[in-house]
């Protein structure tokens, strides 16, 4: 698929801003006033800035407001309404929080839970897609959440918490990959069932059908070449988790922290790109994709 | 409007026989001249004389399959939307744009909703969706729904404008529905089958497939000589000539 | 659960106009669906004759060539170096005084002096009577460099051709074999035929080098090598005649297989009245093939004097074309040679059926059935195309009617005019007298020596050299010789070369970079060494960047046009048909239809023929020639509605025949009676319905020529007979091409140049014209060259490869693809997809200009020198038929680069800059 920076852009940021929202929900830190101002605005402006990000994926933005029409069957527009729900439930958290000194517990639990909803339909949007075998299986939600959590426990300042969990996250994603790398072939999807020839020898495409480019082509066959991209996965790892952790674990500093949480954004953009330009979509077999 | 029709009173689509399809590329632009002046937005073309890149709501594809001996044989490919009965295109619709209509189960994309997320496209299978970058909305193939029901078009053109194009008659358009159907008949007779049947979508369009080639060795005896050569032959031919 | 509200019944349009499509020679009806006066969709005519409703991806294009942007806009006149495509637009009555400054002295003084060749013109009987009346003897429309070895080789063995001039019955076929087929002009009626056989199940063989489209979907696929078709058949016919499986009754009575060949000159005997004579097996004692009753005794012979049939028997059954001795050459195993016989002959003869359907022949003979052989044939340029091309096709013909497969149900149809013998057809004529017409029509079929165009000091009387010793059947002239010609000024200068609706500087010349040399080439004084060019083209092609006055034509929905049956009618085998085009349209552009500018050029040249004695013009345009011009009395361009609008073939003029053909669809069909369908050539009923309809003055039945005696006429005069003769480096080569019996010879061949390389055509685009089409375009706006496994593997390409590919002329580098699906000698590619820079207003860096190529530029119009101080051409030695499919090269492989080679520079374009996004709706 192609990794536009704009889906790269609006699955990290929100993903961490979720992250983060859930760990302020839980109290996690318990912060009022001018920190919770500092801390809700963070998660916020992550989380909006995310689904902003989305909205340059539109190609007809004018009509967004409808996405939120359809929750009962799509994942997208689940997502649209749970994040509107966080949002509100986490601003009334913020709002107690930082004016009001108090956290209503169980606000801020239904706040958790709806965030991490929210970054759950998120990875639904993909995970549901049968198109995209790498995408469609259970780890991609669970990484969806392990890395939301993990981040937001580095943004919420959860240091004891946060280096388990980005351990964890660092692991599922590299479980997810190493699963994802066998998704398209369990599939079973191939260009024989594609074109239902198969049953008179191995086919193989000619002439592809126009020699213009299409939209098809460009946002579903996207070819990253395997070296390149083992590079790109440990990179990744290295940066989301490993950095963070051994920023963690030295004596604690501004510095530090900050490098901390940069490694980890730029460790899950790198992860999400490769989300994006590794997902190989069934339909890149009638190209002569795969 | 995301939700699929339990069920569908006619089942409209399409029979393609991949057998007879000599490629022309006819219903590939009967298409998009009929959708560029009909239904919703016209089918745009960016850079259209540079280095193009335009809508299409069908292409038509080329393979060469090998079989296990003889030649590789090259078999045209003609691809639209399928109309599946479990289409993931319709469900995946956040607008409610996208749809599957009750009474004959095309499906369609409402552009007054569309707000050009692509995700349907990315739901199917058969990258039978693409989006228009200058209207900015989904576009597919509508199976004509505004030439079938067309009263202002004489009976027999009520048909989509790829099926009356087609030079060599390899498209069939029908209903899947009725077992009676010149439709439901072609696919009986001549296995019809799905695209890519794992994916569980359920295609409403079928494939025939090409018969079996290069079979003419094993047809008919070879001829008896009458004669080996040139005299022989002319008392043949007394004989012959004899009994005419 | 609510669905959107939906109009599922949308108005369609305004208004239909229905008219003739011009994407390409086919001509199918269209209906024009017109929006506020504009062209909003295109469709088939479904009660078209041709195309019965279906319509091709060039005909739904129209639209996007009707608005391309690359239309010419006015008059243009040269104001840069040629080549450069630098003009100033001018007035049509500056452009008309131009043309007339430059005719008129040339017409006066020295008629020879002018040169005017027509592209694929659908308007051959008007242009070529222009020409007549102007008096040059230079004319010729493009068949020379098309497929006039398919033409000739028809009408000289059986009175018509394939092409589209006749059709396989498709109704009725069950075995069905095509040779050399990409696309044709009948391009919608063979894919609907196709479609029709495979619907019920009959038997497609397709005999290519090449397994795409047509071949494709064949049931069984003969990769053959290319240019041994003619031995593959000579081989089938081995096989026949070795089983006894051919139509006696049916070469005995409609063929001369019975006629007498004179042991000593090789001439047909004849009787007094010059008839052939047969020996009749009633009497054993000769008499003419026409007698009522005869029954010609085909193993007749007469005091030595034996019979055609004889001579087939005797030179077909030879071991040579037994399938072992010929399965090399042709890349065909001897046992697949040898079923596809069987099977022939099963389906011609074990599947024959009966339609009862009385008729009498010409001898007066009642039959009261018609016999159906249920095999037919077509073929194309694929055997044509070669120096070996003319005797193929005759021995493709030899075969169908060995079977007795021709004009018979589930063979092969003619469609009228056709059939319609040689001796029915004009002789060439090139006398050409200043201010005086010429002494006939330019074109037509030598009967002998006598019939040349050569000049009393036997030299060419025309600048093409057709109807010379080196290629004396050259019924279509010789287009792609012009221009090398007129810069050799061998045979001699020329002032004017009129060119119309050809890209010469491009992709319908060999050589084509050669070509653009000499269209720039100047001498001493640096004069052009053509010193003028007048081209007419609608478009800003590569050629018109070469001329120095555009005469800018309308689109085809902008102006009238007559298919007529005078040349290239749209007839079925079961009807006359023709058919008008007719401004749905009105232009945007100062733009004139070219006919009405040549009726505009005559009435200034007051040319005879378009003056009447009064000395005033007699038409005003085009569309008033149509309806008043009289060939004959009664008999005119168009058929229909004719007198007071009740006449169909002869009648007068009727100022309503426009109106009447608009009212019906821009067509009118006649049917043929059901007793005239089959047997046209030797049918009474047929022969007196083409009487009637004006396609004959008088009934001529005839036999199929299996033996041409016009060629043997001509191998006479290299034997040293008549006063006609070659000139001795000729007669060798004379004497061995124009053998009266098909014969088959292999092309040269140098091991430095294994690798044949073919072109073909894209049935979505049609020659340069498609490249300009937004849509069209999109599907093949580049070409790679398609290798065979063999050679793929051998050199290790790999996808995304360049090869650089060599020929004895020249060397292309280009993008290369895998096929598995080919000849293992072959290597091929997509026709004229490639362009020049700048030119059909498409980007400076549009595909077609980068990544696109011409296998033309490996194409010379001559052979390689061969020692013998001669510079063959690169034809057939009896039509002159350009011999692009003979090209052998060689391949080595190259990284990937960007652009193609040679480069052929850029020209600046006269039209404005495209737009950069289209969407084209006219609107509701
Ligand atoms: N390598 C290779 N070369 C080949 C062939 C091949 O098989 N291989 N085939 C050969 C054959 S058979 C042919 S017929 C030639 C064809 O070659 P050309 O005869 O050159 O054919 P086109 O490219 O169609 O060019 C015709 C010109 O007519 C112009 N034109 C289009 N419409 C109109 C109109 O309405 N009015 C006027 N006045 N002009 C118009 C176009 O713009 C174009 O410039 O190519 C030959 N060249
Ligand atoms: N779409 C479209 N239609 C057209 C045209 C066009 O440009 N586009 N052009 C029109 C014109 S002007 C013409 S002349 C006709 C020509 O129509 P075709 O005769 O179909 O011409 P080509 O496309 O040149 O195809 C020639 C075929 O012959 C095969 N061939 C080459 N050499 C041999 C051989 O030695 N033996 C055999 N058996 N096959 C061989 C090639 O592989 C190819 O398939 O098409 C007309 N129709
Ligand atoms: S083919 Fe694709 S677009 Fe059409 S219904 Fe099926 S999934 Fe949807
Ligand atoms: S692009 Fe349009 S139709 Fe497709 S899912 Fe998005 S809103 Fe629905
Ligand atoms: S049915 Fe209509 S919309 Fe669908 S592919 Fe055919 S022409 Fe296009
Ligand atoms: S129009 Fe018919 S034959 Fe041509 S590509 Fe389409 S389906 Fe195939
Ligand atoms: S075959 Fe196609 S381009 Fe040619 S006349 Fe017919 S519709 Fe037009
Ligand atoms: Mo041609």
């Amino acid at each position: 698929m192609h990794p536009a920076p704009s889906v790269i852009l609006f699955t990290t940021l929100s993903g961490l801003g979720f992250g983060l929202l859930a760990f302020l929900g839980l109290g996690m830190p318990d912060v009022t006033g001018g920190s919770a101002l500092a801390f809700y605005g963070i998660g916020f402006a992550l989380a909006v800035g995310g689904l902003v990000a989305s909205t340059f994926h539109l190609a007809n933005p004018k009509n967004a407001i409808k996405a939120f029409r359809e929750w009962r069957t799509s994942w997208l527009s689940r997502e649209g309404v749970a994040a509107v729900l966080t949002l509100t439930v986490a601003g009334l958290c913020a709002v107690g929080a930082a004016f009001f000194d108090t956290r209503l517990a169980p606000l801020g639990w239904l706040s958790t839970a709806l965030a991490l909803f929210t970054v759950h339909c998120t990875a639904m949007i993909y995970a549901q897609l049968k198109t995209v075998p790498r995408w469609h299986q259970i780890w991609t939600p669970v990484h969806f959440l392990t890395t939301a959590i993990a981040g937001g426990a580095l943004l919420a300042g959860q240091v004891s918490l946060a280096m388990p969990l980005l351990l964890l996250a660092g692991g599922v994603q590299w479980v997810t990959w190493v699963q994802g790398d066998k998704r398209f072939a369990a599939a079973g999807t191939t260009l024989e069932t594609a074109t239902g020839l198969g049953a008179i020898g191995t086919p193989r495409p000619f002439e592809p059908p126009h020699t213009g480019s299409n939209y098809l082509l460009r946002e579903m066959v996207h070819v990253v070449g395997r070296k390149h991209s083992q590079k790109l996965r440990l990179i990744a790892v290295a940066l989301m988790s490993v950095v963070p952790v051994i920023c963690l674990l030295l004596p604690f500093n501004h510095l530090l922290a900050a490098l901390a949480v940069l490694a980890h954004l730029l460790g899950v953009l790198v992860a999400r790109w490769l989300f994006f330009a590794q997902a190989e979509h069934v339909v890149g077999l009638y190209y002569g994709g795969r | 409007m995301t939700a699929l029709p339990a069920t569908t009173t006619r089942q409209l689509g399409l029979v393609i026989d991949l057998d007879t399809c000599v490629g022309c590329q006819a219903c590939v632009i009967a298409c998009k001249g009929w959708n560029t002046e009909n239904y919703g937005a016209p089918l745009s073309d960016q850079d259209p004389y540079g280095t193009p890149s335009g809508t299409f709501l069908n292409r038509v594809h080329s393979y060469e399959v090998q079989p296990e001996t003889g030649s590789a044989q090259l078999v045209h490919f003609p691809k639209s939307c399928l109309h599946c009965e479990d289409a993931p295109c319709v469900t995946v619709c956040p607008t409610g744009a996208s749809y599957k209509r009750v009474e004959d189960g095309i499906v369609l994309v409402n552009e007054t909703d569309c707000m050009g997320c692509g995700l349907c496209a990315w739901a199917c299978p058969y990258g039978a969706r693409e989006l228009d970058l200058a209207a900015g909305v989904m576009k597919k193939c509508t199976l004509c729904v505004d030439r079938i029901y067309n009263d202002n078009l004489p009976e027999e053109d009520r048909e989509p404008a790829c099926v009356r194009t087609c030079p060599a008659g390899a498209r069939h358009f029908g209903d899947f529905a009725d077992p009676d159907s010149h439709v439901s008949r072609l696919t009986k007779e001549r296995d019809g089958m799905d695209l890519m049947p794992e994916q569980g979508t359920k295609p409403v369009n079928k494939y025939l497939p090409p018969r079996p080639r290069d079979q003419i060795d094993v047809l008919a005896p070879l001829l008896n000589p009458v004669a080996e050569e040139p005299t022989g032959f002319l008392r043949w031919l007394d004989k012959a000539l004899e009994r005419l | 659960m609510r669905q959107p509200p939906l109009d599922t019944a949308p108005p369609v349009s305004d208004e239909i106009r229905h008219t003739t499509c011009y994407m390409c020679a086919c001509r199918c009806g269209i209906n024009v669906h017109m929006k506020g006066g504009k062209v909003a969709y295109i469709e088939g005519n479904r009660d078209h004759p041709v195309n019965k409703g279906v319509l091709c991806a060039k005909g739904s294009a129209g639209i996007m060539q009707h608005n391309a942007p690359s239309r010419l806009r006015a008059p243009l006149k040269r104001v840069g170096p040629r080549g450069s495509g630098e003009f100033e637009e001018i007035s049509w009555d500056e452009a008309l005084d131009i043309a007339q400054s430059w005719l008129e002295p040339i017409r006066h003084d020295n008629p020879e002096k002018l040169a005017f060749f027509t592209g694929r013109d659908q308007s051959q009987s008007f242009t070529s009577f222009w020409a007549q009346n102007f008096g040059m003897p230079n004319y010729a429309a493009h068949g020379g460099f098309c497929s006039v070895n398919m033409a000739a080789a028809g009408i000289y063995t059986m009175g018509g051709a394939f092409w589209e001039f006749g059709q396989p019955d498709w109704d009725h076929t069950k075995l069905f074999l095509l040779f050399g087929v990409a696309e044709d002009h009948d391009s919608n009626p063979i894919k609907m035929g196709i479609g029709k056989l495979k619907a019920r199940g009959a038997r497609v063989i397709g005999v290519n080098p090449i397994r795409t489209g047509y071949n494709a979907v064949a049931d069984d696929w003969v990769g053959i090598t290319p240019g041994t078709d003619g031995l593959f058949i000579l081989s089938l016919i081995h096989e026949l005649l070795r089983a006894g499986k051919i139509d006696l009754n049916y070469l005995a009575r409609f063929t001369n297989a019975p006629v007498l060949v004179d042991a000593d000159t090789g001439m047909l005997l004849r009787d007094d009245a010059g008839k052939e004579l047969v020996i009749d097996r009633r009497t054993g004692a000769p008499a003419p093939f026409d007698e009522p009753g005869v029954q010609p005794d085909l193993a007749g012979t007469l005091d030595g004097h034996r019979s055609v049939f004889q001579l087939i028997a005797d030179r077909y059954l030879s071991p040579d074309y037994a399938p072992d001795a010929v399965a090399e050459t042709c890349g065909i195993p001897a046992n697949r040679i040898r079923a596809i016989a069987a099977e022939i002959a099963r389906v011609a003869f074990d599947e024959a059926f009966e339609i009862a359907q009385p008729w009498t022949d010409f001898r007066g003979e009642r039959h009261a059935k018609m016999t159906g052989r249920p095999v037919s044939f077509h073929a194309m340029r694929g055997i044509s195309a070669h120096a070996n091309g003319f005797q193929t096709c005759r021995a493709l013909h030899l075969l169908q009617i060995l079977l007795g497969t021709v004009e018979v149900p589930g063979g092969f149809r003619f469609k009228p005019p056709y059939p319609k013998p040689v001796t029915a057809h004009p002789t060439p004529h090139c006398a050409a007298q200043p201010d005086s017409p010429l002494d006939g029509p330019h074109l037509g079929f030598p009967r002998g020596p006598q019939d040349l165009a050569l000049k009393p000091d036997g030299s060419p009387a025309r600048i093409d050299k057709a109807f010379t010793w080196e290629n004396p059947l050259s019924a279509h002239g010789l287009m792609h010789m012009v221009i090398s010609n007129a810069h050799a000024g061998d045979p001699y200068r020329i002032d004017t070369l009129f060119l119309y609706m050809a890209n010469m500087a491009w992709n319908s010349s060999m050589n084509t970079g050669g070509v653009m040399q000499m269209l720039t080439d100047t001498d001493d004084n640096g004069d052009y060494v053509i010193p003028r060019i007048i081209y007419s083209d609608a478009y800003s092609s590569e050629m018109v960047a070469y001329a120095d006055l555009i005469l800018p034509d309308t689109t085809y929905l902008e102006r009238h046009d007559c298919i007529s049956l005078l040349d290239r009618p749209i007839c079925e085998p079961g009807a006359a048909a023709d058919a008008i085009r007719w401004p749905v349209a009105a232009p945007d552009r100062d733009v004139r239809g070219f006919q009405t500018v040549l009726v505009q050029l005559a009435n200034r040249l007051k040319l005879p023929g378009f003056t009447g004695a009064d000395g005033q013009p007699l038409y005003t345009d085009y569309a008033d020639y149509m309806t008043r011009h009289e060939r004959k009395p009664g008999i005119g361009p168009l058929m229909g509605w004719r007198g007071d609008g009740t006449d169909t073939g002869r009648g007068a003029p009727n100022h309503d025949q426009i109106d009447r053909y608009i009212e019906n669809g821009g067509f009118c069909v006649a049917h043929i009676p059901d007793e005239a369908l089959y047997y046209k050539p030797w049918n009474a009923a047929y022969q007196d319905w083409a009487v009637g309809m004006g396609l004959y003055d008088a009934p001529q039945p005839y036999l199929f020529q299996l033996y041409v005696e016009p060629m043997r006429a001509f191998q006479r005069a290299a034997e040293g007979h008549g006063d006609r003769q070659p000139p001795a480096h000729l007669r060798d080569r004379v004497h061995a091409a124009m053998d009266p019996l098909p014969a088959w010879h292999p092309a040269p061949s140098d091991p430095a140049y294994p690798i044949h390389a073919l072109t073909q055509r894209p049935m979505a685009m049609y020659h340069s014209w498609g490249s300009q089409n937004a849509w069209l375009r999109q599907i093949h706006g580049e070409n790679p060259l398609y290798l065979p496994t063999a050679i793929w593997d051998g050199h290790g390409f790999a996808p995304g490869d360049w090869a650089r590919v060599t020929s004895p002329h020249g060397a292309i580098t280009v993008p290369v693809a895998h096929h598995a699906g080919l000849n293992p000698h072959t290597i091929w590619t997509w026709n004229a997809i490639g362009k020049r820079g700048g030119a059909w207003a498409l980007a400076e860096d549009a595909p077609e200009a980068t990544r696109g190529f011409l296998l033309n530029h490996l194409i010379h119009e001559l052979l390689p020198p061969r020692g013998d101080g001669l510079r063959w051409s690169n034809s057939d030695p009896v039509t002159g038929q350009a011999a692009w499919f003979d090209l052998k090269v060689r391949i080595e492989k190259l990284p990937a680069r960007t652009s193609t080679l040679p480069d052929t520079g850029r020209q600046n374009s006269p039209v404005p800059v495209a737009p950069d996004a289209l969407a084209w709706k006219v609107g509701p």
